[in-house]
């Protein structure tokens, strides 16, 4: 895995050939954009926030990681990429893929997008792949509708996608029942390289997959990355995940993005409570004192209809403050290119002394 | 302080209290059930208070005072029919006979296939897949014909048409139950209610049946829809009790003397749209405590 | 039979066909499910005859209930129905009977039941199918119509149709239709007949007896068909809502398909199956609804034979008819599984 310098508008340098299956030629323009992104969804009872404002960008043969709990938005996030939220969900803020603007882009221009130049990778559950139909002509349906490959080409690309997620070519003729929950999730990503998209979003790839599959499956993303250059968001709940496949790493907490920054750094040196909490939930190898460190958190996982005050996070808090209660902290960087949204983060690094004489 | 002790028999009747006093309230928001119980309270009535909204004599054909299927008028508000009898005063007196068949009938079925229903869910070996082998057999045998055949075989009364119904419709709540006990009876605390010793009895009964009931009342209401629609089937045949009115023999007699090519709409309409109405109250309460009793079916309307 | 009655034998079928992974398991599939249709068709037989024989305390004179009979005539009556043998000895007959077609002599027409019900099977045949295609065809649209537009008026206008058709004996239908289609009501002319299935200066075998045939059919086969087709429009919506909270339409749109695409091919496409299966189901009840129409519209098909003989009452008859509308409703339940089992491939393979 390439890594990444502190400076995210540096040309990314992967160490293999970009192979010519990268569109861009502009490696430089983010292939992911979110800025400010802002979606709630109306209901009988009101007005329920799901994203609440977050930032976020994923460059090409760059791989970012959002991590969170069940209920923090990350979910409806990636529905918004490809215009996918639900009926009821208002979308306020901006997103760009591949330069395009999702949310005002014409009905052709989006259809061209999906799957075209970004591609989803859900959840291979029985229920993400159509259970009457064989996988083969699942795969080959995007390519008859996108990509100019003739229809006699077709076969012989659906063989060569499964080659490249690593399954045998016959299973072509399988379908979805008839597969193992690794193998439906490699179907699912052999599908996302269908017609050679430059970005793509993985949301909860690996859950419900055990151990060892999962290990088999991240090491095939990271390694079609690398390969293929493509940008990838991969969105978990299990932040050991992210730790070994991503560069970057985003945390999100009710709605919002609460700490951010190289991978190995958020895992490491978490600046952020809830980071820390998450971070400390997965014992480290080798260390004998992990194995008593408490692992999670108290208390449940907010209601979106009844944020808590201030800091949203402070209910559960390991080292909450008095203010926490009435200051909702706004993201500040820690270090260059590490935002936290902290109180006791200051500008230039932890300041706990000075925020706890107030 | 109360001086009432707290028994686990007390506790269990103050939960059931309360989990009713829960179910209404959730039943009130549903508008089609409210509908469907306030017309059905209006039958109810009705048939409760025949005698007093109209007097024994004016359905009997030797009392008959009107012309023959006459248009209605202020004397007979809704005509008469061929014996001169007012069809309103009928239409009240059947409305007695039908809700009558129609719950004896629910009442039949409902005993019948709760207890093979639990025997056959509850019994994993020969005994109970014999029953629901059996259970589907009694399916496949068409429901019209079988009763007809009952029907004519056993003679017509009201009892045996309550009869012939309650025995043909049973099958279905018999699944019904059937696959509610498996589930059940796959939860922990039934392991543990063996594990203690409980007999087959008392498992059934104590533990199985209380969570089925929920389930059970809610396809009552809708069996109930369907007795209807069956003794009003079987009386227009023929095979209802002779003596008694009812809407679906009011139709039989509308047909057999020709009020339909005599053009008299005041016969053969109201007794039909009261069965609509009355199928359709018990089918939206149905539907409705099937919404309540399982919220996944709400996402569905 | 009701929708949620189908529903529940539907999933009661599929508990108990888990997916069978060897080629061989095709034909296991489909020697059970023929199995099990010879094994109701078995308890259906033996069923008819304790029917008959067993419930009435004294069939003779059960048979003999409406009619003077003198001693002499009850002890003929006895020889010939073969009631002085003994129970298991009846039985016996009864069964070589029924398996070289013989059912008896009606005892209205004097004739062998079994040519009898084979010259009335043509019209109910006809009046039958003919409904259900309508019925399936409109259902199934309109409950497609209904679960796209979801929570819109013609949602709620077609399900509030579809349940008042739902709550009303098919037949009290067909008499408003007599009363103001073939009868007259107010500014509408006689435009049908009132009865019967030919008239009477017509040959029904040429082209114009055809079309007779045709007009004197219209009335009835629209009564059953507005009969059945609400049933299949309830049906075919709820299936189609099931369908379309499923996961892998998102998937297929997210591919950049075109919603009315993602729709008509995945959607619509997976619901039909429960759907189909179920409308053959219900196949064999249609025939026995007909019993009713028949009646009303004085159709001389198999309906109308068995109220009619329900006045004498003509029993060879009755257990005649009743046999025959059993083995349809068998007939349709193993149709019905064979063809889930050819379409469904977590069965199929």
């Amino acid at each position: 895995m390439s890594e990444t310098t502190s400076d995210p508008t540096a040309p990314v340098a992967s160490p293999a050939p970009v192979s010519d299956f990268v569109k861009s030629e502009k490696p430089r323009e983010p292939l992911l954009e979110i800025e400010g992104l802002e979606v709630s969804y109306r209901t009988a009872s009101g007005e329920i926030p799901a994203v609440r404002g977050v930032d976020l960008t994923v460059h090409a043969g760059e791989s970012v990681g959002l991590a969170g709990e069940s209920g923090c938005g990350k979910s409806t996030l990636a529905s918004t990429i490809l215009r996918l939220q639900p009926s009821n969900a208002t979308v306020r803020g901006g997103i760009r893929v591949c330069g395009k603007d999702v949310r005002t882009i014409g009905w052709s221009d989006l259809r061209a997008l999906r799957w075209g130049q970004a591609a989803m990778v859900f959840q291979g559950a029985l229920h993400s792949l159509n259970p009457v139909q064989r996988i083969g002509d699942q795969i080959a349906e995007p390519i008859r509708i996108h990509d100019s490959t003739p229809a006699k080409g077709i076969p012989a690309r659906v063989r060569e996608l499964l080659n490249q997620v690593g399954l045998p070519a016959d299973r072509a003729q399988a379908f979805p029942h008839q597969l193992s929950g690794g193998q439906r999730q490699r179907v699912m990503i052999a599908m996302a390289l269908a017609c050679r998209p430059e970005l793509i979003v993985a949301d909860e790839p690996t859950t419900a997959l055990d151990v060892m599959v999962q290990a088999q499956v991240l090491s095939l993303l990271t390694g079609l990355v690398e390969e293929l250059g493509l940008g990838l968001l991969m969105i978990t709940h299990d932040l050991s995940v992210l730790g070994s496949t991503c560069s970057r790493i985003a945390v999100m907490y009710a709605g919002r993005v609460v700490e951010e920054g190289p991978a190995d750094e958020v895992f490491e040196h978490p600046q952020h409570p809830y980071s820390a909490a998450l971070s400390a939930a997965f014992p480290r190898i080798g260390d004998p004192a992990a194995r008593y460190a408490p692992a999670g958190l108290p208390g449940d996982p907010p209601n979106p209809q009844e944020l808590p005050s201030g800091c949203t996070f402070h209910p559960r808090c390991p080292v909450a403050l008095a203010r926490c209660s009435e200051y909702d902290p706004p993201i500040r960087m820690a270090e260059p290119n590490r935002p936290v949204a902290c109180v006791l983060v200051g500008e230039d690094g932890r300041d706990r002394s000075a925020a706890q004489s107030s | 302080m109360s001086d009432l002790t707290l028994t686990p028999r007390r506790l269990t009747w103050q939960r059931r209290r309360k989990s009713a006093g829960r179910t209404w309230s959730q039943f009130r928001r549903h508008r089609s059930g409210m509908i469907g119980l306030a017309i059905l309270v209006f039958f109810g009535l009705v048939a409760l208070l025949a005698p007093a909204l109209a007097p024994r004599s004016m359905i009997e054909v030797t009392e008959a005072t009107g012309g023959v299927l006459q248009p209605p008028s202020w004397e007979f508000p809704l005509g008469t029919d061929e014996n001169g009898r007012s069809v309103l005063a009928l239409l009240i007196w059947g409305a007695r006979v039908s809700l009558l068949v129609g719950l004896l009938a629910t009442a039949i079925s409902m005993f019948l296939g709760t207890l093979i229903g639990l025997a056959s869910g509850h019994y994993r070996n020969f005994f109970g897949a014999a029953l629901f082998r059996i259970t589907e057999w009694f399916l496949v045998v068409p429901f019209l014909p079988l009763a007809i055949v009952l029907a004519s075989l056993l003679g017509r009364s009201l009892l045996n048409v309550a009869f012939v119904i309650g025995v043909t419709s049973w099958p279905a709540t018999a699944l019904l139950i059937r696959a509610q006990t498996l589930s059940i009876e796959g939860r922990p605390y039934l392991e543990r209610a063996r594990a203690l010793g409980a007999g087959d009895w008392r498992q059934m009964s104590r533990h199985v049946l209380p969570n089925v009931m929920p389930m059970v009342f809610a396809n009552t209401t809708l069996t109930v829809a369907i007795a209807i629609l069956s003794e009003t089937t079987l009386s227009f045949l023929g095979l209802g009790d002779p003596l008694r009115v009812s809407w679906g023999s009011m139709l039989d007699d509308a047909f057999q003397t020709g009020a339909i090519t005599t053009g008299a709409w005041w016969y053969f309409l109201p007794p039909g749209i009261c069965v609509i109405l009355v199928v359709m109250s018990f089918t939206l309460i149905g539907q409705a405590l099937e919404e309540v009793y399982n919220p996944r079916l709400r996402d569905r309307t | 039979m009701t929708a949620q009655t189908s529903t529940l034998l539907a999933e009661a079928e599929t508990e108990a066909n888990q997916p069978v992974q060897r080629r061989s398991g095709r034909w296991r599939y489909i020697g059970g499910k023929v199995l099990g249709s010879f094994g109701a068709l078995m308890f259906v037989i033996v069923f008819n005859f304790f029917l008959f024989r067993v419930i009435p305390a004294d069939p003779v004179r059960t048979l003999a209930r409406n009619r003077l009979v003198s001693d002499k005539q009850v002890e003929e009556l006895t020889r010939t129905l073969g009631l002085d043998q003994s129970l298991p000895r009846q039985f016996l007959t009864y069964l070589q009977n029924t398996f070289s077609g013989e059912f008896g002599l009606s005892f209205k027409y004097r004739q062998p039941v079994g040519e009898i019900i084979l010259d009335r099977l043509w019209p109910t045949l006809l009046l039958v199918g003919t409904s259900t295609i309508l019925a399936t065809v409109i259902g199934i649209y309109l409950g497609m119509v209904s679960a796209w537009n979801r929570g819109k008026l013609v949602d709620h206008m077609s399900t509030g149709f579809s349940l008042t058709l739902y709550s009303m004996p098919e037949w009290w239908l067909g008499l408003v239709f007599l009363a103001v289609f073939a009868v007259g009501a107010g500014p509408i002319p006689k435009l049908f007949p009132t009865g019967g299935l030919h008239s009477t200066d017509v040959d029904p075998t040429s082209f114009a007896g055809g079309l007779d045939t045709a007009w004197h059919l219209t009335l009835p086969v629209i009564t059953l068909t507005l009969a059945y087709l609400a049933e299949y429009s309830l049906i075919m919506r709820s299936s189609l809502l099931d369908e379309m909270g499923e996961d892998y339409l998102t998937t297929a749109r997210a591919k950049g398909l075109r919603d009315v695409y993602v729709r008509r091919r995945h959607a619509t496409r997976n619901a039909l199956l429960p759907t189909t299966t179920l409308v053959v189901l219900n196949l064999g009840f249609i025939v026995s609804g007909a019993i009713t129409i028949e009646t009303v519209f004085s159709i001389p098909g198999l309906g109308l034979l068995t109220t009619e003989a329900l006045e004498v009452p003509d029993y060879p008859v009755l257990q005649g008819t009743f046999l025959f509308f059993s083995i349809a409703v068998i007939l349709a339940n193993l149709v019905s599984n064979l063809l889930y089992g050819l379409l469904d491939p977590r069965v199929r393979l």
